[in-house]
């Protein structure tokens, strides 16, 4: 693949030839190599000025804290993702459908992808990666093995986190459009639709919802 | 998504004095728009932690902030005893991901999911009606494209992320 820029003088690969890359994807479509300036696949420089305006941001991640510079147009996801390189949850849709991002922030899950890294300053996040005690997996993560439920796998740290909060939920007495009355009763019926902003392609939802409930002690 | 300027409020009354933009509340609709470059907001001011989060019971009402999230509003004690209804409409609609970010006020001004209006390709009334169309021209005005999808409100100049949304909840007031 060659990529010009129309104008016969250098491209985008002239930059990348010979270089240990490391890349960094804006969200106004240009790239950052190597720290360079934001160039987009034209070869041009961003045309958009501003696109390089960063804000300060600290916040815990899976216990740690970070002290970071972004641009306000960053997802949560990205900046997880692409700035501080944990790739556990993943984008799937980007528009909040599929739940692929989702992560646990303050202790309530949200879809990141939906959420612009800017506003959590001070938040305490959770991504599929801080579930585990160190070596010890999550009694959720334990169960989705024992359980298969999964098959590729793309959803699940989404899933898994979701399924964490939703045990969280469970304690705290929140309830779903079908909980009557005070308290919940962890059936299948309630696993299934509090899981509902979690989208599977293989159709793993059987085993998911089996594997959730062995951790909740709920009932069929 | 565009190049934006990003302020965070941190007290209400600062409301009063912040011009232009689009306020972000929990930003599960506006961000999306924003990323499908329908909504282009040159600052985009955060009012998520300006401490409009209270639902507080008043003679003959509740009164919620406009920062209550979905989640909160419908699992509140006064929601769920008093207005059973509002309370399993909001648990009736998106997801609890969602519903955690959405806020109340962000209910109200929500824009509609419309394919069309989502398709910036595409011509559509709703979303660009005061550049080019006149409501009162009504119907016939109407692109093709939208006609093949009316709905009620599709010639409604509903303000543009301001204003009333016009969704009376229960028969009570909506004050945005």
């Amino acid at each position: 693949l060659i990529l010009h820029n129309g104008g016969g003088g250098r491209t985008f690969r002239d930059d990348l030839e010979g270089k240990k890359i490391t890349s960094l994807r804006n969200d106004c479509g240009g790239w950052m190599v190597n720290g360079s300036a934001c160039r987009h696949l034209t070869g041009l420089d961003c045309p958009d000025e501003e696109a390089l305006a960063l804000y300060p941001l600290k916040l815990t991640v899976n216990g740690t804290d970070y002290d970071v510079e972004i641009d306000p147009r960053r997802s949560l996801l990205d900046l997880v993702r692409e700035t501080l390189q944990l790739k556990g949850p993943k984008k799937g849709c980007d528009h909040g459908q599929c739940g692929a991002c989702t992560m646990i922030v303050n202790g309530r899950r949200i879809n990141s992808c939906l959420s612009l890294a800017v506003t959590h300053e001070g938040d305490s996040v959770v991504t599929v990666e801080g579930l585990a005690k160190g070596e010890n997996l999550h009694p959720l993560q334990q169960a989705f093995i024992d359980k298969d439920a999964f098959q590729c796998g793309f959803c699940t740290p989404g899933q898994l986190c979701s399924a964490a909060a939703l045990l969280d939920e469970i304690r705290e007495g929140l309830p779903s459009v079908i909980t009557e009355g005070e308290g919940v009763a962890m059936t299948d019926e309630e696993i299934r639709e509090r899981m509902s902003g979690n989208l599977c392609r293989c159709g793993a939802y059987n085993n998911i919802v089996e594997a959730i409930r062995t951790v909740s002690g709920g009932e069929r | 998504m565009k190049p934006f300027e990003y302020q965070r409020l941190e007290i209400p009354q600062d409301l009063a004095s912040t011009d232009a933009g689009r306020f972000l509340g929990g930003g599960t609709n506006l961000i999306d728009l924003m990323k499908h470059q329908i909504e282009t907001p040159d600052i985009l001011v955060d009012v998520s932690r300006a401490g409009m989060d209270r639902i507080e019971e008043m003679d003959d009402a509740v009164r919620v902030g406009s920062q209550v999230s979905n989640t909160d509003l419908a699992s509140h004690p006064l929601i769920r005893r008093h207005y059973p209804v509002l309370s399993s409409a909001l648990l009736s609609g998106a997801t609890q991901q969602l519903r955690n970010k959405a806020t109340t006020g962000g209910n109200l001004l929500q824009r509609t999911r419309c394919q069309y209006f989502y398709d910036t390709a595409r011509a559509c009334n709703k979303r660009e009606a005061w550049k080019r169309l006149r409501c009162a021209q009504g119907a016939q005005s109407l692109s093709r494209h939208s006609r093949r999808q009316p709905t009620l409100h599709c010639c409604s100049p509903l303000g543009h992320g301001r204003g009333d949304g016009g969704s009376g909840c229960c028969g009570r007031h909506a004050q945005t």
